[in-house]
């Protein structure tokens, strides 16, 4: 036997494996609806924040405001690079209206939109303070996470949608609308074309998935939730830079936002189902590596907040 | 116990006085309360709890802490005493870096998802969503509780406004609240759900006097429900009349706990002369043995002891020392509860 100060703090050890035991039966109730009940709350919180609206209020004034300029300036081949296609296509339909509007506001508004939520995840809970009253309830630090993590993707995918919906609209509205000459050169039908929208923009969804991940990871870090998103902003654009220098192409595959612009695969026929895939799967690696640091750093931090 | 020193003791509990079986000091006992299975565990049970930030500060130096089942319990101790890290600790939102401790008997952080929904807490100072009314504030953290029945939501919302008194302005956002109604918010959230333990933090914080004596009014209706209370402060005469027992905080250690009597009891109590000539009465109280014995221009005194102070008159008297006035003082309770402290402006460490 050592002294009782040795052995006072290793005491709390099998006291501590009781401690499981019991937890384990402790609290029968249903997980799942009482996890959809907190991120029902969460999700009425960040739908009702007047700067979340604000900035979806920008996501529908943008494509309109997209819609008409190029309505007014006729585009024949305006743009160069990536976008070249689509504003070729634009003229003879209206769809494509909706895949422009989604390639440029993806250089910047939609990272800023996903930047503002997911830095504010964390961050501003714990600058509000409330961050310690929702874990003295308790919330549970890995169920907060997730369903965090999970309103943030959402808020996301409304975002690509309401872009992808508005600049439709418009699209119909400004420009002839019928069926889709694809990029290689194949014409579907419009159903089938709409389809590859939707596919489009949950892949674009994704992709803000991945940010996301990495935007909650870096929440977790901080107090002040206007230093995490200028962050993940710096971040994203950092890599969008990165990855249009040549120099750099070694580690071009790896940047989070190198395989965002990848959905033109889904407008070609066949579909280029390697370059989805490998974008669908760093999508996925950025989630599930800045998703576990978020969740060591968040179960294991002093809440000094 | 020494009790019964002052006849207007605050109204012990019941349940509460044996309490003080729990010794102030369990040492390294390793399963609190399993000697004893008629008394029910202790609320809160902590065994060399300490906290030493990253910074190198050491918050809370090893406290061992009791707080008996049905007891109010002021935690005091002057600004950065380490009240505030402790209930932290307690409550599992910073990790203590040596230690254990356990609530309600369930060792904690490990049982935090168990114990916690029986827990009720304010922890320095109320914070909500500034853009959310009172109710729906309530609403949120209710939310949070997967132990809460979302049907009877609304009902036990209603209930703790009711209880804090802020029913009137349940609809009124956050940020247009005064500082009192905020606290008050804070408290009814942890009254949302029936608790065992209650811990608050310097509930009365910015509390105008008035505001101050209702907090403490709703502290002793919680507690005669028979739910424990820790309640921290800076002040003792704010929290003297409702607690049973204290724990003293200096500098991150735990300087005195147990009952308020106990306090009370340290203080030894001094005889007092008032007379024309001290020298003599100082001569005769040194005689009889008493010890720090002093002479000033109008009064002799020295520390009582044992000594009964019928026989010390006597003795004055018979020794022919004009005796105009005598008395036994004892310190009051703020003068021992600042000689715990301290009483230095500078806050340590
Ligand atoms: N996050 C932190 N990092 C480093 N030191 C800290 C931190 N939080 C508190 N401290 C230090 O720990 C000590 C105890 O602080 P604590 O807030 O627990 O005191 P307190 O008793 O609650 O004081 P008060 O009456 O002012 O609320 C102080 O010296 C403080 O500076
Ligand atoms: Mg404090």
């Amino acid at each position: 036997m050592s002294t009782a100060e040795l052995s006072a703090p290793r005491g709390g050890a099998p006291a501590a494996a009781d401690g499981t035991a019991l937890a384990a039966h402790a609290r029968p109730g249903n997980g799942l609806r009482t996890w959809l009940r907190l991120l029902g709350s969460e999700l009425r919180l960040m739908f009702r924040r007047w700067r979340n609206l604000a900035l979806l209020g920008v996501l529908v004034v943008l494509p309109v405001v997209l819609g008409i300029g190029l309505r007014v300036s006729t585009p024949d081949g305006g743009g160069g690079g990536p976008n070249a296609s689509f504003f070729a296509q634009l003229a003879g339909n209206g769809v494509f209206l909706s895949f422009l509007a989604l390639t440029i506001l993806l250089t910047l508004v939609l990272p800023l939109v996903i930047a503002v939520v997911a830095g504010d995840s964390v961050a501003g809970e714990a600058g509000l303070g409330t961050l310690r009253y929702l874990l003295t309830v308790p919330a549970g630090r890995a169920r907060l996470l997730s369903v965090k993590y999970t309103a943030v993707v959402i808020f996301g995918l409304a975002a690509c949608l309401l872009v992808s919906a508005v600049s439709l609209i418009m699209g119909a509205i400004l420009f002839p609308i019928g069926p889709v000459t694809l990029l290689s050169g194949t014409t579907v039908p419009l159903a089938d074309g709409l389809l590859r929208l939707l596919y489009v923009t949950l892949y674009v969804a994704a992709g803000m998935a991945g940010l996301a991940a990495i935007g909650l990871a870096i929440s977790t870090l901080t107090e002040h939730a206007i230093g995490a998103i200028a962050a993940i902003l710096v971040l994203a654009v950092a890599s969008e830079v990165a990855d249009n220098v040549a120099q750099f192409a070694v580690i071009h595959p790896y940047l989070p936002t190198h395989f965002w612009l990848s959905f033109d695969s889904l407008l070609r026929a066949p579909v280029d189902t390697t370059t989805l895939l490998h974008g669908l799967l760093s999508f996925a690696a950025y989630i599930v590596v800045f998703g576990s640091i978020a969740w060591a750093r968040f179960t294991s931090a002093d809440v000094t907040s | 116990m020494s009790s019964g020193e002052v006849a207007s003791a605050p109204a012990v509990r019941d349940d509460a006085a044996p309490g003080a079986e729990a010794a102030p000091h369990p040492g390294a006992a390793p399963g609190p309360g399993a000697a004893q299975d008629a008394e029910p565990e202790p609320a809160i049970v902590t065994s060399g709890l300490t906290k030493r930030f990253r910074s190198g500060q050491l918050a809370v130096d090893g406290i061992d802490m009791v707080v008996p089942r049905g007891s109010v319990y002021g935690f005091l101790g002057p600004n950065g005493s380490g009240k505030t890290t402790t209930i932290r600790m307690l409550l599992g939102l910073v990790y203590p870096t040596a230690g254990s401790h356990s609530l309600l008997g369930v060792p904690m952080p490990k049982g935090t998802v168990q114990v916690l929904p029986r827990v009720g807490s304010l922890v320095e100072g109320p914070a909500f969503y500034p853009q959310l009314s009172g109710r729906d504030n309530l609403a949120r953290v209710d939310a949070a509780d997967r132990t809460a029945d979302p049907g009877t939501a609304k009902q036990r919302i209603t209930t703790a406004l009711d209880r804090v008194g802020l029913l009137a302005a349940k609809k009124k956002h956050y940020r247009a609240y005064s500082l009192g109604m905020k606290q008050r918010l804070a408290i009814a959230a942890s009254l949302l759900q029936p608790r065992e333990l209650i811990i608050l933090d310097e509930p009365t914080n910015g509390l105008d006097p008035q505001g101050t004596r209702e907090v403490r009014g709703l502290i002793r209706e919680i507690a005669t429900g028979g739910i424990t209370v820790l309640v921290s402060s800076h002040l003792l005469a704010e929290v003297e009349q409702i607690c049973t027992q204290v724990g003293v905080m200096r500098t991150g250690k735990l300087v005195f706990q147990g009952p308020l009597e106990e306090l009370r009891a340290r203080g030894s109590a001094r005889i007092r002369v008032t007379t024309s000539d001290p020298a003599r009465a100082a001569e005769v109280l040194g005689k009889l043995g008493l010890a720090d014995v002093t002479a000033a221009e109008t009064e002799a005194s020295a520390a009582l002891g044992d000594q009964a102070p019928e026989q010390i008159t006597r003795e004055l008297v018979y020794a022919g020392v004009p005796v105009a006035g005598l008395d036994t003082p004892r310190p009051s309770l703020e003068e021992l509860f600042v000689g715990l402290t301290g009483e230095g402006f500078d806050v340590d460490g």
